[in-house]
């Protein structure tokens, strides 16, 4: 919307202008995703998942609507229901199989579009809202989630319901009262279950206004990319559309085509089978695990052992807290003034050491508690936090990052016939002759 | 100033964590944690190949009938199977009439109230019920079977780790007695009086008697292949893999058409995104001389020589 040379909306026909002069919403759709958004043009493929944990969205939205026309909140016909869904009801397995997997497909493109942000320095000035207004999100996809997961009325639901909410009871004083208030009695029951559908059904619509506001947001500076070199004239850029539509386009065919291959091939692989066992209160299961994207969370949750000074159990709700909360400090921890990953030695490095930790972090929060996986997670969960509050804000002191581009088009274009590299560069020496190494 | 309190934190719980993990390492090492009877005597699940599997895979009817025949005679005495019609079973290849009078001759009748005196009573299965429940409640089921409950067995080849292997695996791996060794080693781990050994159950003491013994113990009609204790085993396990997912003919169709829908709509976006990107095809060469390392070389090799620049 900022740049100069962004093509302005021309209504072609006389009806669209009729529309134009007084509901401007194509010329809004025009300049958001259309043809008048001007886009760097050196975008790579990290950077089509933000469009894709849209798309995500859209299917839970459509499918969820359709599966609360046959869900049933309560205790004692939730879990049926469920099965009613999956046994009697035209296409029920497929709708309901959908929004299970897509659940997952939704975390999976949004942890890497978070990690792209981490990675391109994407939260920096001026995007700072941009990358808190995604947090936001992603805590509300979180307690989405959660709730989502309830509704089936299986043993996980139910258990997972008690532990989680549980955690509030680690605070002193409020706690206990707080999680009865939040669960509407002193275990999960009825009250719990309407409750987390009202809200399950609310939050989505939540999440689809902030994702408004985090597009509105990143719109103002325009996309970042791989160089984090601003943009600064025309040919650093392309509209949007067509472009980068042709390009999330076929991306986000190829990424369909995997979540499908998932939904009717592997429908049950991301899940727990304690979830097709009805809840039942007397019968605690032998492990109560989250689904697969809170595990690096509960591993941190679980790696406190020992009362120091607070009890553990505080230590650990406080630290699951705190590992969320420290990633809204992020602009101001990592102070360098290069964006890019790709220009930071030190940085990139470190980066790589944090993907494997959580990783590992994932693994220990997945797995039965048995003393090598809380030491595992006990080194993971420190290496967290020293990586974000610590180590970041001394690389960016202490690093030395290399030359970046003079522009997009300068790192983007060289190579092409029509470009000549910059002088002094290409000149050949000893050690630049090969650059095959 | 934010940093200075952000990283203080961070050295707090960096702190915290060390603690808990040299506690943790050292309590490992002074008292390290005994092995368990479960953890050396359990066996995972034994190989199991149905027609069901893979992604092609489609129910063999023949075999989901023998199945069910044996869940009929053998395993309806104890285990429920609420979530399944009388009327699915046209799925196996009964007609209605069939499935009529199985429902009909159902040895459990379904719960009703008296037309006339409103009193609890019986009646017949019609094919629009579900399997009635051998037992009226959780209480009866327990006081019937030495306080194990039965679990139904509508989803039960999905509701465990394993699957219908799991299943399989279970149904045939019971042993008359444990191993010596297991004896020796674990002396608690000895089947109680009332339980029998089976190490693929994750407690390796299983409430349920062994329910298939021996061959023949079902009557196949002919054409079957003779009921040996594996093949009525691997029948009924079929069969319960149907209960727990009837529509997986059905899902394995749509998922072959949504696939090559979206290869083939995958291909054409793909040669679409081509010929629009085909004149501003812009990339960056992975090892060009503007790449930041390359950059960094010319830059070394310049100070080395002393060129400016």
């Amino acid at each position: 919307m900022s740049f100069a040379w962004a093509k302005p909306y021309e209504p072609k026909s006389a009806f669209g202008r009729w529309i134009d002069a007084r509901l401007p919403l194509p010329r809004l759709v025009y300049g958001a995703v259309g043809g008048g958004y001007p886009v760097p043009r050196n975008l790579n493929y990290w950077w089509n998942f933000g469009v894709l944990a849209g798309v995500f969205l859209t299917i839970q939205i459509v499918t969820g609507i359709v599966l609360a026309m046959w869900y049933y909140s309560s205790v004692d016909g939730a879990f049926n229901s469920v099965e009613h869904i999956m046994r009697d009801v035209n296409a029920g397995w497929a709708l309901r199989y959908i929004h299970m997997n897509g659940a997952s497909f939704f975390f999976i493109v949004t942890y890497i579009h978070i990690f792209r942000g981490i990675y391109y320095g994407s939260y920096k000035a001026p995007r700072e809202l941009v990358w808190m207004l995604g947090l936001v999100i992603y805590l509300l996809m979180m307690a989405t989630a959660f709730m989502g997961y309830v509704l089936p009325w299986g043993q996980m639901s139910y258990w997972g319901a008690q532990v989680i909410t549980g955690f509030f009871s680690a605070f002193p004083l409020v706690g206990e009262p707080l999680r009865i208030w939040l669960l509407g009695g002193y275990a999960p029951d009825q009250a719990t279950l309407t409750r987390f559908f009202s809200l399950h059904y609310l939050l989505p619509f939540v999440i689809a206004g902030v994702v408004i506001l985090h597009i509105w947001a990143l719109h103002i500076p325009g996309s970042s990319n791989p160089t984090g070199v601003d943009i600064k004239e025309e040919r650093d850029t392309l509209p949007f559309h067509p472009f980068y539509t042709a390009k999330d386009g076929w991306f986000g065919a190829a990424v369909l085509l995997v979540f499908a291959l998932f939904t009717y091939f592997a429908p049950n692989f991301l899940g727990h089978p304690d979830n097709y066992i009805p809840a039942n209160p007397l019968a605690t299961p032998a492990e109560i695990v989250p689904e697969w994207y809170f595990w690096p969370f509960y591993a941190i949750l679980r790696a406190f052992t020992v009362d120091f000074i607070l009890p553990a159990k505080l230590w650990g709700v406080l630290a699951m807290f705190a590992s969320i909360l420290l990633l809204f400090f992020l602009p101001w921890l990592d102070n360098s003034a290069v964006r890019s990953g790709s220009y930071r030695p030190l940085f990139k490095r470190f980066f790589w050491i944090l993907v494997v930790n959580l990783i590992l972090l994932g693994w220990a929060g997945g797995r039965a508690a048995t003393p090598v996986v809380i030491a595992v997670s006990q080194l993971a969960t420190a290496y967290y936090f020293a990586h974000f509050l610590i180590i970041l804000p001394l690389i960016s002191k202490f690093e030395r990052p290399l030359p970046l581009p003079d522009s997009i088009s300068t790192s983007a274009l060289h190579g092409e016939r029509s470009e000549t590299a910059p002088a002094g560069i290409t000149r050949p020496s000893a050690t630049t002759a090969t650059p095959a190494e | 100033m934010l940093r200075f309190i952000l990283g203080l934190v961070g050295l707090g719980f960096v702190g915290v964590l060390l603690i808990s993990f040299f506690v943790t390492t050292a309590d490992y090492f002074s008292n390290p944690p005994e092995p368990t009877a479960e953890e050396e005597f359990h066996h995972h699940a034994k190989e199991l190949h149905l027609a069901s599997d893979g992604p092609f895979g489609q129910f063999d009817e023949k075999q989901l009938q023998r199945g069910f025949q044996v869940y009929k005679e053998v395993c309806a005495a104890c285990h429920g199977l609420s979530l399944v019609a009388f009327r699915d079973l046209e799925a196996l290849g009964y007609n209605e009439a069939e499935v009529k009078a199985i429902a009909d001759q159902w040895a459990i009748q379904v719960p009703t109230t008296n037309e006339e005196t409103g009193e609890t009573a019986t009646r017949k299965a019609l094919p629009a019920d579900r399997f009635p429940s051998p037992y009226p409640n959780e209480i009866a089921a327990r006081a019937a079977n030495n306080n194990a409950f039965p679990p139904d067995l509508s989803l039960i080849t999905k509701a465990r780790h394993g699957g219908a292997a799991y299943i399989y695996s279970l149904l045939t791996g019971y042993e008359k007695q444990q191993s010596a060794e297991l004896v020796r080693k674990f002396p608690a781990a000895k089947t109680p009086q009332g339980l029998y050994y089976n190490p693929y159950f994750p407690n390796l003491n299983l409430a349920m008697p062994p329910p298939i013994t021996t061959n023949g113990q079902v009557t196949y009609a002919p054409g079957n292949p003779p009921p040996t204790v594996d093949q009525i085993a691997k029948d009924v396990t079929a069969f319960l893999v149907w209960t727990a997912e009837p529509k997986l003919e059905n899902r394995h169709r749509a998922g072959l058409a949504v696939a090559i829908f979206l290869l083939i709509a995958t291909i054409i976006a793909y040669l679409a995104y081509r010929n629009i990107w085909a004149t501003h095809k812009a990339k960056v060469r992975v090892t060009g001389p503007l790449e930041p390392q390359n950059i960094a070389k010319s830059q070394i090799a310049k100070d080395q020589e002393g060129v400016a620049g």
